[in-house]
């Protein structure tokens, strides 16, 4: 485009040079292609969204894994540093949660949804809510109470996906894990988040918190 | 020469009983059979005993014992896993034992609306009890065999 100002209609803002460019884009989509063969139009379009899709997928599971979480000072110096010493990442048998394991729905439109959630935590690294311990000790009840009141809306479910209720073997457990599962797990009064708070992090202050003092 | 002689006897007798000394391994009770110069291989951990029920104090003031893992339980300042049901309110639901009224006392004597805070820290005299025979045996006695033993002049 010229900008020697001979014409002086082609003079034009930004907005109003991107409005021409949508229109002319707009007429080339709805008219019928004269070059392309149906065929080929198809194909390329089955390709492109196999790549989209697919890319999409990738890029989302990417950001599901434990090496993407602990990516950020954040979560290695504060959550991970604290999980580490916990039997969800050390025990017995080496079967360990990661992050996502907990943290992220597993079925793909919970999952999406709490993606877009996330999208507040993206601010949260932008803008340094946490970024350092004080700053992480002064969010951790906000922070807990949204994964607790996550754990309560959902019964639970990624605690679900690996420990199952119908799965426990209660001669198994110790005489007193045995009676409280009995009394308010099987019966579904309480739900796993309930009683089992602070399992994998350290706990925020919990006064005022139900069953604690 | 007497002097002398009574010299070289007790040079053999020390050379004798040192070479005995590091010959033998020296089996102790509490080490095992590695000698005194090396470091043994660590005796293998052992669960702790986790029966939840109530095991005998023995002695009235003895803080009882915890009859229960506690793994992972976080007692800090921001919160205490033990009193989540041992407290007060809790013990209707966990069917804990409560926390002993002793507890809420200052130290003055004045009786706190909750545990008093000198109380607080739970494992500074309630431990879990461990699976392992103890090294050294125990020949502790409670009030109670002593005061039924027979003495002498007959039971009082």
């Amino acid at each position: 485009m010229t900008t020697t100002a001979d014409e002086p209609e082609v003079k034009r803002g930004f907005i109003a040079r991107c409005w021409v460019f949508a229109r002319e884009l707009w007429q080339v989509l709805t008219r019928p292609s004269s070059v392309f063969a149906l065929g080929t139009l198809v194909l390329a379009g089955f390709v492109a969204g196999v790549i989209f899709w697919g890319g999409f997928n990738t890029a989302l599971e990417i950001t599901n894994t434990e090496k993407f979480c602990t990516g950020c000072h954040e979560m290695k110096d504060n959550v991970y540093a604290e999980l580490k010493s916990t039997v969800h990442f050390t025990n017995r048998s080496g079967v360990r949660a990661t992050c996502p394991d907990c943290h992220v729905p597993h079925n793909w439109t919970d999952k999406i949804a709490r993606k877009m959630q996330a999208s507040k935590e993206v601010w949260g690294k932008i803008f340094g809510t946490i970024d350092t311990r004080e700053k992480f000790q002064d969010h951790r009840l906000e922070l807990a109470a949204h994964e607790w009141a996550r754990f309560k809306a959902n019964d639970s479910l990624e605690c679900r996906n690996c420990h199952s209720a119908d799965s426990m073997d209660i001669t198994k457990q110790s005489p007193r894990a045995s009676v409280a599962h009995q009394r308010f797990l099987f019966t579904k009064e309480k739900t796993c988040i309930d009683c089992h708070k602070g399992i994998a992090h350290q706990l925020p202050d919990m006064r005022g918190v139900p069953g604690w003092q | 020469m007497m002097k002398r002689s009574a010299i070289i006897l007790l040079t053999f007798a020390i050379a004798a009983g040192t070479s005995s000394l590091t010959a033998q391994t020296v089996t102790s009770g509490l080490r095992g059979p590695t000698p005194l110069n090396d470091e043994g291989p660590a005796p293998p951990m052992l669960p702790n005993r986790n029966t939840s029920e109530r095991e005998v104090r023995n002695y009235p003031e003895q803080p009882p014992v915890i009859p229960h893992s506690i793994d992972g339980y976080q007692v800090d300042l921001n919160g205490n896993k033990c009193l989540s049901c041992h407290a007060r309110a809790r013990t209707a639901e966990s069917q804990a034992p409560m926390v002993s009224i002793t507890h809420f006392m200052d130290r003055d004597g004045q009786f706190l609306g909750s545990v008093s805070p000198r109380r607080f820290f739970c494992t500074e005299c309630h431990v879990p009890q461990n699976t392992a025979n103890p090294p050294v045996s125990n020949d502790f006695i409670d009030i109670d065999t002593l005061l039924s033993r027979a003495s002498p002049g007959g039971r009082r």
